[in-house]
């Protein structure tokens, strides 16, 4: 009797042992390790993101001190932050494709108003004199780098958990426990990128 | 035959050229702490620097690479210098703290690039600072040494009064330490050298076994640890365990073995540390942080 019950106890052990192996040989461990990456990549981007939102009224207060200052890119400016800022992201925005890409776009859109607003101060002697105007552009600068580096960290994190949920076997845990491929980011302007530029050299600009 | 042949290259050429098709700069070896590949610097000025650097790491324990390229096209200097931090990662493992200075000079441009662990000590905007009044106008006079020691200088200032952790014993010997532990090491002792023990001296005898598993641990202990006093010790260690104590040895009886003097761990020397080798510490996280500017 006592041998049956040992014999019993060691089924019950090697059948925990062969369902801890399975799942994690189908990748079960693999999908919480990646999608906890991917969020914590995404944490990441929306952390620079926020720095740059936070820089922005400083280099916006700046350039008004700036008589003449070109009105409509600053407002641009304004505006797209408001637009970035108002968008509400949590993490389910990860699984929104529509969301995702709105987000992005916003995103999108103050990056443009931004560098146009840089190389239009260009023109304006007081503001390249101005110090903090300066100080400001070189915080921008690094912002912008960061952003760069976050965004690729989380594409490769997403790209690294979309391919699981796409292999086999692990795509069938990935049904089981419904993880779905999450959306990265891609260039708005793709069309205009692969084209390209027309060069003419008939008829010289300047004679 | 042939033709398939043909065929099957075509398609191997077709494959593969997506590959090539961008043509950025590769990442050089990390073979030292200056790394100049334009040849700007003369070999004493290499050596000036790099013992400075060196000073820095033994007394901050920070890693700091200077890496001189002639061009960083087609990236900028800020991807390129991100890439490089990411494939050295220098920094100590558990603290991170490393910095990168390129200095691309057909492109006259320069960049400090800073690891995140050093981003409070180094913001961007000091970083730009020790550009525009260092490097800037030493590079712009054509004295390249110069605005690089300057701008170390300025560096190691600022890393100074950050208060990051004490450097160990020898930073230049970290090899790949995971930071071992009592722990590991005790574990290690207790559980895998008796069982080795018990298996070489079963197979070679006790008094060969015991030597043979004394070598492995401390071939093992320098391994891990890169320090060939700890792996000395580990390796005497494991002789009396093995040896002397018996622990795991299959045969109870007889007396312990007797050694010569001064035999342990014998294996474990050999080509241990080696002075002036700098390798990186694998810990830096380069987060995009620093500044770029030209001359």
């Amino acid at each position: 009797m006592t041998l049956q019950r040992t014999t019993g106890r060691l089924w019950l052990a090697a059948f925990a042992l062969a369902a801890a192996l399975g799942l994690s040989g189908c990748g079960y461990n693999d999908f919480q390790r990646l999608d906890e990456q991917t969020k914590a990549a995404w944490s990441e981007v929306l952390n620079q993101y926020q720095r740059r939102a936070d820089l922005i009224p400083n280099i916006v207060a700046t350039v008004k001190g700036e008589a003449n200052f070109e009105q409509e890119t600053l407002t641009k400016v304004v505006e797209a932050r408001a637009k970035a800022t108002s968008l509400q992201v949590t993490p389910e925005t990860l699984n929104n494709p529509e969301a995702f890409n709105k987000f992005q776009k916003a995103q999108g859109e103050l990056s443009g108003a931004l560098s146009r607003l840089l190389v239009v101060s260009e023109n304006y002697p007081n503001l390249k004199a101005n110090q903090g105007f300066q100080d400001l552009r070189v915080q921008l600068e690094g912002t912008e780098n960061r952003i760069t580096v976050a965004r690729n960290r989380y594409i490769k994190a997403v790209a690294d958990y979309n391919v699981l949920t796409r292999q086999f076997p692990s795509n069938l845990t990935a049904m089981m426990f419904s993880y779905s491929p999450k959306p990265n980011f891609t260039v708005q302007n793709e069309a205009q990128i692969s084209t390209p530029p027309a060069v003419n050299f008939d008829k010289p600009a300047s004679r | 035959m042939r033709r398939l042949l043909a065929c099957l290259w075509l398609l191997l050429v077709v494959v593969a050229t997506p590959l090539r098709a961008q043509d950025v700069q590769p990442v050089p070896p990390l073979s030292g702490r200056v790394i100049d590949q334009t040849a700007t610097l003369t070999p004493a000025q290499v050596q000036a620097l790099s013992a400075k650097l060196e000073g820095l790491e033994r007394d901050r324990g920070s890693q700091l690479v200077v890496l001189m390229v002639a061009s960083t096209q087609p990236e900028d200097i800020a991807a390129y210098a991100q890439r490089v931090g990411d494939t050295w990662k220098i920094g100590r493992r558990d603290v991170g703290d490393g910095l990168l200075i390129v200095v691309a000079k057909e492109d006259r441009k320069v960049r400090i690039e800073v690891a995140k662990a050093l981003e409070g000590a180094i913001p961007d905007l000091a970083a730009r600072q020790i550009i525009t009044d260092r490097i800037t106008p030493a590079f712009r006079a054509g004295d390249y040494a110069g605005g690089l020691n300057a701008a170390v200088d300025r560096l190691a200032a600022r890393i100074g009064t950050e208060g990051l952790p004490e450097p160990t014993s020898r930073p230049t010997a970290q090899r790949n330490s995971q930071g071992f532990n009592l722990e590991d090491m005790a574990i290690f002792f207790f559980v895998a050298v008796p069982i080795l023990g018990a298996m070489l001296t079963g197979l070679l005898g006790r008094k060969f076994g015991s030597f043979v598993t004394a070598g492995v641990a401390g071939g093992l202990g320098w391994w891990v640890t890169a320090s060939a006093l700890v792996a000395a010790g580990a390796g005497l260690a494991a002789l009396v365990l093995v040896g002397v104590l018996g622990v795991g040895s299959r045969r109870g009886g007889g007396g312990p073995v007797i050694f010569g003097g001064g035999g342990g761990g014998g294996w474990s020397g050999g080509s241990g540390g080696g002075g002036g080798g700098f390798s990186s510490g694998g810990g830096g996280d380069f987060g995009g942080g620093g500044a770029s500017g030209d001359w």
